[in-house]
């Protein structure tokens, strides 16, 4: 049996500090689990038992049932699976492909120099937008695009011989995290056409793509601290000794990045499975994910609080799963291991 | 510019086209530059950034262009079609000066003593950053109309919160309201993430689980949260009853007191968003060298030198980029106040996305746009002036 209270590295803090740290913990645990204790008990019971005051201990207070649980599982049956399949299926496949895209964005932007054109990016906005008004003036939008492109190609040149002023990889990023900025219900209605236009519309393909985008920009923000922070010294050693850059990029930076990559995928696979307007606007049938199933719980008769726990919970328990699996790869041990290895 | 390997080189001096030559010479972080090997790998350059380029720009210019016309538009119901009307600023002016004005800026009165000094402080504060930055002899004629436009940006916002939040008898709008929300939650979700990172990532036994408990909050849907901040917040069939009644509080409901709704939104946002700073921190402190540190513990350095010296310098590009996402996506606070509050006591707990959001289900897309456009700016310019203001901070880490 070990003693918790005895110090083993110098780092390790002395118990009266430990005593203090763990008062901490278990404090702020109450402030967290409080409230998933509340929907735990709402969710086994009667309305006429939410409805008469706060009862707080199941059998003391009053009779717990299964009746929620019975309705949301069992009576709704395929309503409530298919939503959660869906949620499952988007939620993972967008995180997986964002956290990959993201992470090999912020990679590049770390250790690449990229000098986008100013004049190039000024031309392609306004062919972009000579494009746009020719398509609302009327113009068929193949020939609009393909003008457009061609028109791009032939000044590129020109242009970018004569202004060769240029931005760098900061602004790049700053580019990418500014497209979270538009709150998404300014942007919902016009996605919404866009998707009804390539037929994409009640599809998970359609908000799979979304998603990707909308957790683009913050997955590159948190690589980009990350790979900064690696020692670039091992990366030195394998380009010297001819390794490729996806060669040192599988075998070199991805071991030592497992931390942040695995706090980045919770993160994007988080976002994605509770996100609720760009779902609602996308989907309407086939692809309805579970935070749509929580708000038509507040429909007509008022919140139905016992069935919106019993989703909450049901809609929590894979991401938790989620996290308890991939908790132990953020942490220092897989780090030191592959640096000395 | 050897200081281009930090987390926030954004406002690269758009100046010189020197300067960016010279970017490649000098950076002891890109390796391949320094190896001059990455000519073979040409390819990779351009493979690893440019499928996120292109799927961020197809599902954001289109959008954003379809956007700005609505913005400029009333739609028009006719014959079983919709169509939109070209209507110039309107929907801008009756949000600012029009009839919409006190639901957005808020009704203004003569700020109160408190307000003045607020208000004296910031154009003290403004006027002698603004005055170093343009005799530093380093800024450029963009950058210091920029700075100019940042500093009167800085005022105009004091100005408006000295007037309605401060002024005797005067109510702040929607755009004061986000910016309570946005400051008072990202003090508290971060000085809370932190403490809790540097608590879970001490050799305690049980960590691990902590970790977990601690992550449960952001795993909730918004909507789900603010459903259940409502339960949390009812003072007569809530669990905290007992709590609200032995402060006096039976029967209270909180529509009656703006500040106290405002105050309760933020909580019920800081306690979903805590964990998101928590994790992000708790890799970051995972990812340091534990030698040093020992190293340091060894040589007699303080339990506190040695988190100012070694782990805030390491973890310092971390926190502004999440403060920097927390401060994007908390502008962006919506379903929190629509749900807990659904905007009241009248409008006093409106978020500007929760008006847009308000107009956008009236069909009104055009008003609902022109907010959208309104906070685009408004967090630009903020951010923009946010990362100009931590780069040097991060430089002298």
């Amino acid at each position: 049996m070990r003693n918790p209270l005895r110090r083993r590295s110098p780092l390790d803090l002395s118990p009266g500090a430990k005593v203090v740290s763990y008062v901490l913990l278990i404090a702020w645990s109450v402030v967290v689990l409080f409230p998933l204790y509340w929907l735990a008990v709402t969710s086994l019971k009667l309305p006429v038992d939410v409805d008469r005051g706060p009862f707080y201990v199941p059998f003391v207070d009053f009779q717990p049932t299964l009746d929620a649980w019975e309705n949301i599982l069992f009576d709704l049956g395929n309503d409530t699976l298919r939503p959660y399949v869906n949620t499952v299926i988007i939620g993972l496949t967008s995180a997986v492909i964002c956290t990959a895209l993201g992470a090999s964005a912020a990679y590049a932007l770390v250790r690449f120099d990229y000098r986008p054109r100013v004049a190039l990016i000024i031309l392609a906005g306004i062919t972009f937008v000579g494009a746009y008004a020719a398509i609302i003036g009327g113009v068929p939008w193949p020939v609009a695009v393909v003008s457009a492109i061609a028109v791009f190609l032939l000044l590129a040149q020109a242009v970018g011989r004569r202004f060769p002023r240029a931005l760098g990889n900061g602004d790049i990023a700053f580019w990418l995290i500014s497209q979270r900025i538009l709150p998404p219900i300014a942007v919902v209605v016009p996605i919404f056409v866009l998707y009804q236009q390539i037929g994409l519309l009640d599809t998970q393909l359609a908000v799979i793509l979304t998603y990707i985008a909308t957790n683009l920009p913050i997955v590159v923000w948190l690589m980009r601290d990350y790979f900064a922070a690696l020692p670039i010294e091992l990366e030195e050693a394998a380009s010297v000794d001819g390794a490729s850059v996806y060669r040192i990029v599988r075998s070199v930076v991805l071991p030592i990045s497992v931390p942040g990559l695995v706090a980045t995928f919770l993160i994007t696979l988080i976002f994605s499975w509770n996100e609720y307007l760009i779902a609602l606007i996308l989907t309407s049938a086939d692809a309805r994910t579970m935070p749509l199933l929580v708000a038509a719980q507040d429909a007509t008769r008022g919140p139905q609080w016992w069935a919106m726990s019993v989703l909450v919970l049901i809609m929590i328990v894979p991401v938790i799963v989620m996290a308890i699996v991939l908790e132990r790869f953020i942490s220092r041990g897989i780090l030191i291991g592959a640096v000395k290895g | 510019m050897a200081s281009s390997d930090n987390s926030i080189d954004l406002e690269e001096p758009r100046g010189a086209v020197s300067e960016g030559a010279a970017r490649g010479t000098s950076l002891p972080r890109r390796a391949f530059h320094y190896v001059g090997g990455w000519r073979s790998d040409a390819a990779a350059r351009w493979t690893f950034i440019w499928p996120s380029v292109i799927l961020v720009l197809f599902l954001s210019i289109f959008p954003l262009f379809a956007s700005l016309t609505l913005a400029f538009g009333r739609l028009v119901f006719q014959r079983g079609s919709v169509e939109v009307d070209f209507v110039g600023l309107s929907n801008f002016t009756t949000l600012l000066i029009g009839t919409e004005q006190s639901h957005i800026l808020g009704v203004a009165k003569t700020p109160s003593p408190f307000g003045w000094l607020l208000l004296i402080v910031v154009v003290a504060l403004v006027a002698r950053a603004l005055v170093r930055s343009l005799r530093s002899g380093r800024v450029g004629v963009g950058g210091a109309i920029a700075r100019v436009a940042g500093a009167l940006f800085a005022v105009g916002l004091a100005w408006l919160v000295a007037r309605t939040m401060l002024g005797e008898g005067g109510r702040p709008g929607a755009l004061v309201v986000t910016l309570f929300y946005v400051f008072a939650g990202i003090t508290v979700t971060y000085f809370l993430g932190l403490g809790l990172a540097i608590l879970a990532v001490q050799p305690l036994p049980g960590r691990r689980v902590f970790r977990i408990v601690f992550l449960l909050p952001l795993t909730i849907t918004p909507i789900g949260v603010g459903y259940m901040f409502r339960m949390m917040t009812d003072t007569s069939k809530g669990p905290l009853e007992p709590l609200f009644s032995a402060l006096g509080l039976t029967g209270y409901t909180w529509v009656t007191d703006p500040w106290a709704a405002r105050i309760a939104v933020v909580i019920g946002d800081a306690w979903q968003w805590t964990p998101f700073v928590f994790i992000v921190l708790l890799a970051a402190l995972e990812g340091l060298d534990q030698e040093v540190r020992e190293a340091a513990f060894v040589d007699g350095a303080s339990k506190w030198r040695t988190f100012r010296h070694i782990t805030w310098p390491a973890i310092l590009p971390v926190s502004v980029t999440i403060i920097l996402i927390r401060m994007i996506e908390g502008f962006k606070i919506v379903d929190m106040p629509n749900i807990l509050t659904g905007g009241g006591p009248g409008t006093a707990t409106q978020s500007l996305t929760l008006e847009a959001y308000i107009d956008w289900r009236s069909l009104n897309l055009g008003s609902s746009a022109a907010i959208a456009y309104i906070l685009l700016i408004m967090v630009t310019v903020i951010a923009s002036a946010y990362i100009a203001w931590t780069r040097r901070w991060v430089e002298r880490a």
